[in-house]
């Protein structure tokens, strides 16, 4: 076995000591040594020109890196709520029992690890697991006795995987057991592609028609904040002349309940390669970055096979589609495990290799953005949308949709219905139909937009779905009668604590605070003044945060207080002015252990 | 009516509140005028002689003791405020709460250098710890808070001012940003 010393100089010199590169040398003495231990983190330091404590900094930031042994198998089980739907618990449970060790511990012969994790992206076949890299779905307790048993034989973790999903999850180089689930196929994204074709029209157009197509699609964002793709592409164009532009695919999608860039990912790779690279003409970029988040590094490999091939066929490289001088490649970098790295100048922390902490904004990345360089960094389905504006058309596109939303929206389903998985709908269409169609047409409620998101009464699903009324990332949690609506609720607030970065107070505490309302609410402890304060909490959070994380944190308290307020007032201790959740005789009893005291109760 | 009757306390503090409080230099003579003290540090009243209506807490609870007395203001006043930012939010003393009661004494009582005779203290007359500092708000309602490490004089002055006279409290950004 190589020593730490080997292990760090190995990993440091692949990144030839680029400091992008710290997170791959960090993934890279974690795979090896299964944790990174202080001496570690000194000589990555040391190597890289940094300070123990930035290397202590990053290392404690993502969840995947660990200071404490993970296990030879390391477990990652998913908590997101509808894996708890789902029968999480019992799983979990069956873990627990069959390794002989609880969550957040490891086995006392290091074999196997259990650790929680949040949403990984496979909502639609939940409860699901990441072991070593590899996505476990749709597991049992009796499944889990398998996996245990195997682990404990020895067994590599590919070899566990037994029956293989549908697609391009079946294929030699992926071998995964995810399914795609594709429901229904729309226009933009799921309609026949011919590769090349996109990037082929765009060349032939100079930059700036490219970006004038884009605009007259009215193509917006499709991460959830909606902002118009020409407008953006534009900004950065305008700011790109003499310098290094970039383009950055934003795949780090962590809100809970969203997969449909997995499923793109999967089957779509090449559109959204060449979404990527009409950007890259368009804005005068010669580099792409592809932000893949590490719950999908199971198609890593994939993705660096598709690249080549497009290398091979002059879709990506030097003089990209025969067009002279116009140079364009994309390189992978992967996360960590950090939700908050989906927001857009959090991202570009963390593909500089640092901790993956929200930049102050203004300048905007279109300004200042990967290694300061004009950037435009769009969503995974946005460039595939912009790829097939390109083939249809800028007017022909904008035909789809609704006066301020056009084209499709990908929506991932799941929850409580019958056929959980993605949907591309085209925008306008009612919530009611998307239920009826998913087979969960008598929902109490419907999470749009994921915890960020709101919760949506039965009473609004005549709603349509697009920015102007129902926006949603495409996250779309369906709620039975008979959930615990607040339950629900507390799991999003648990998901928000866990991934708050903690860099601004209203965020870090205000989340707990929260949540321990909430609590209070929970246990039967609040009063009326408990629940006034908790909407009102919520206002100082969102209004106080630095950026989309807090700003949206409290809008499940927010949205079922204002839509399911009965869930609320039920629970509350009327007619009273304060309810203590604090016992007293409980505070003591463990310093009076230690001092070998004898509590008492009565005055001093 | 007479006049309003404040009392005072420092629980897990510094008393750098009530210090903040002395700081409003010769407007102590108008507070004088305004109000009545009842117990207190600053008269060194002990115990309460009167129904009280304003209650001027300053610490969160650490012991006991510090809870006891913090149930006895609420029994004893009409109106209580949180004052800075060991009330309101535990502030330092909290430090300790990611830390297990079990470590802090050993690390003050048995492991500390300076230690002599290595005993846990466990006279039946001391307070007992509480297993974390707790925001005084978490055990009693608490009607006002005053944040700030310490308050300021003026924003002290203000506020007892306000509630006394009924006047509304002028609160400009400058008085409680602390960045």
């Amino acid at each position: 076995m190589s020593t730490i010393e080997e292990v760090v100089q190995k990993a440091v010199k692949k990144q030839g000591k680029d400091p992008t590169g710290m997170l791959e040398i960090i993934r890279d003495v974690q795979a090896e040594l299964g944790h990174v231990p202080d001496k570690a983190k000194s000589l990555i330091a040391a190597g890289m020109g940094l300070s123990k404590a930035d290397l202590d900094g990053i290392v404690s930031f993502y969840h995947f890196f660990s200071e404490k042994p993970v296990g030879k198998y390391a477990v990652y089980l998913n908590n997101s709520a509808v894996a708890v739907m789902k029968g999480r618990e019992a799983v979990a449970r069956a873990f627990e029992q069959e390794a002989g060790c609880k969550f957040g511990q490891t086995t006392p012969d290091g074999i196997i690890g259990l650790h929680d994790t949040s949403d990984i992206g496979m909502n639609d076949q939940e409860p699901a697991a990441i072991i070593n890299g590899v996505v476990f779905t749709g597991l049992t307790p009796e499944k889990v006795k398998d996996i245990v048993s195997q682990m404990r034989s020895g067994k590599d973790v590919t070899e566990m995987v037994k029956e293989y999903g549908d697609g391009l999850n079946g294929s030699e180089i992926v071998r995964s057991m995810v399914k795609n689930n594709i429901r229904k196929k729309g226009a933009v994204i799921f309609a026949p592609f011919e590769q090349g074709s996109a990037v082929k029209k765009a060349v032939r157009m100079t930059p700036a028609d490219v970006i004038e197509e884009v605009k007259k699609s009215n193509l917006r964002g499709r991460g959830g904040a909606g902002f118009p793709t020409g407008m953006k592409w534009e900004f950065t164009r305008n700011n790109s002349k003499g310098k290094k532009a970039f383009v950055v695919c934003n795949a780090d999608e962590g809100e809970p309940g969203t997969f449909k860039d997995r499923v793109i990912l999967t089957e779509l790779p090449r559109m959204l390669f060449e979404g990527m690279s009409v950007a890259g003409y368009a804005i005068g970029a010669d580099r792409g970055i592809l932000y893949l988040r590490a719950e999908y590094e199971y198609l890593l490999k994939y993705l660096q096979s598709v690249l080549d091939a497009m290398r091979k066929g002059n879709l990506l490289g030097r003089n990209v589609a025969g067009k002279k001088e116009f140079n364009f490649d994309i390189e992978i970098k992967l996360g960590a495990g950090a939700y908050i790295c989906g927001e857009e100048t959090a991202l570009l922390e963390s593909a500089e290799g640092k901790r993956g902490e929200p930049r102050n904004r203004p300048p905007f990345p279109a300004q200042y953005g990967y290694q300061g360089g004009p950037t435009s960094v769009n969503n995974v389905e946005t460039l595939c949308a912009a790829a097939r504006v390109m083939i249809l058309g800028g007017e022909e596109f904008a035909k789809m949709g609704t006066f301020q939303s056009h084209g499709t929206k990908l929506l991932s389903v799941s929850g409580d219905c019958q056929k959980p998985g993605i949907y591309e709908v085209e925008f306008g269409i009612s919530l009611q139909s998307l239920l009826d169609e998913a087979g969960g047409s008598d929902a109490m409620a419907v999470q749009v937009g994921g915890p960020s998101g709101k919760c949506v009464p039965a009473g609004e699903f005549g709603k349509k779905i697009s920015f102007e009324e129902l926006p949603t990332g495409g996250s779309m949690i369906v709620i039975a009668p008979g959930r615990d609506l607040l339950t629900i609720v507390h799991n999003f607030m648990d998901f928000f604590v866990e991934e708050s970065c903690g860099w601004c107070t209203p965020c870090r505490a205000g989340n707990v605070i929260l949540r321990e309302r909430l609590e209070k609410i929970m246990a039967r402890k609040g009063t009326e003044s408990d629940l006034a304060e908790l909407a009102q909490w919520c206002a100082v959070v969102k209004t106080m945060s630095r950026c989309g994380l807090g700003q949206t944190s409290p809008n499940p308290i927010a949205t079922t207080i204002e839509n399911f307020r009965s869930v609320y007032e039920s629970r509350l201790q009327k007619g009273v002015g304060f309810v203590s959740e604090f016992d007293k005789d409980k505070a003591v009893e463990e310093y009076c252990r230690i001092a070998g005291r004898t509590p008492y109760t009565e005055g001093r | 009516m007479g006049k309003p009757v404040v009392a005072t306390v420092s629980m897990a503090g510094c008393f750098g509140c009530h210090m903040s409080l002395l700081d409003i230099d010769d407007k102590i003579l108008q507070l004088i005028d305004l109000v009545e003290f009842n117990k207190s540090p600053i008269d060194d009243i002990k115990k309460f002689t009167k129904q009280c209506d304003i209650g001027f807490i300053e610490g969160g609870c650490c012991n006991s003791e510090n809870v006891e007395n913090l149930m006895n203001f609420r029994k004893n006043c009409k109106i209580l405020i949180s004052v800075g930012e060991c009330a309101i939010m535990g502030g330092l003393p909290s430090l300790r709460n990611g830390i297990p009661v079990k470590e802090c004494l050993e690390e003050a009582y048995l492991n500390c250098l300076t230690v002599d005779d290595k005993i846990i203290p466990n006279d039946e007359e001391l307070p007992m710890i509480t297993d974390k500092v707790y925001p005084c708000h978490e055990i009693v309602k608490i009607d006002y808070f005053l944040p700030g490490c310490p308050p300021r004089a003026e924003l002290i002055w203000e506020a007892l001012s306000a509630l006394i006279t009924g006047k509304k409290l002028e609160l400009p950004y400058e008085v409680f940003k602390y960045d």
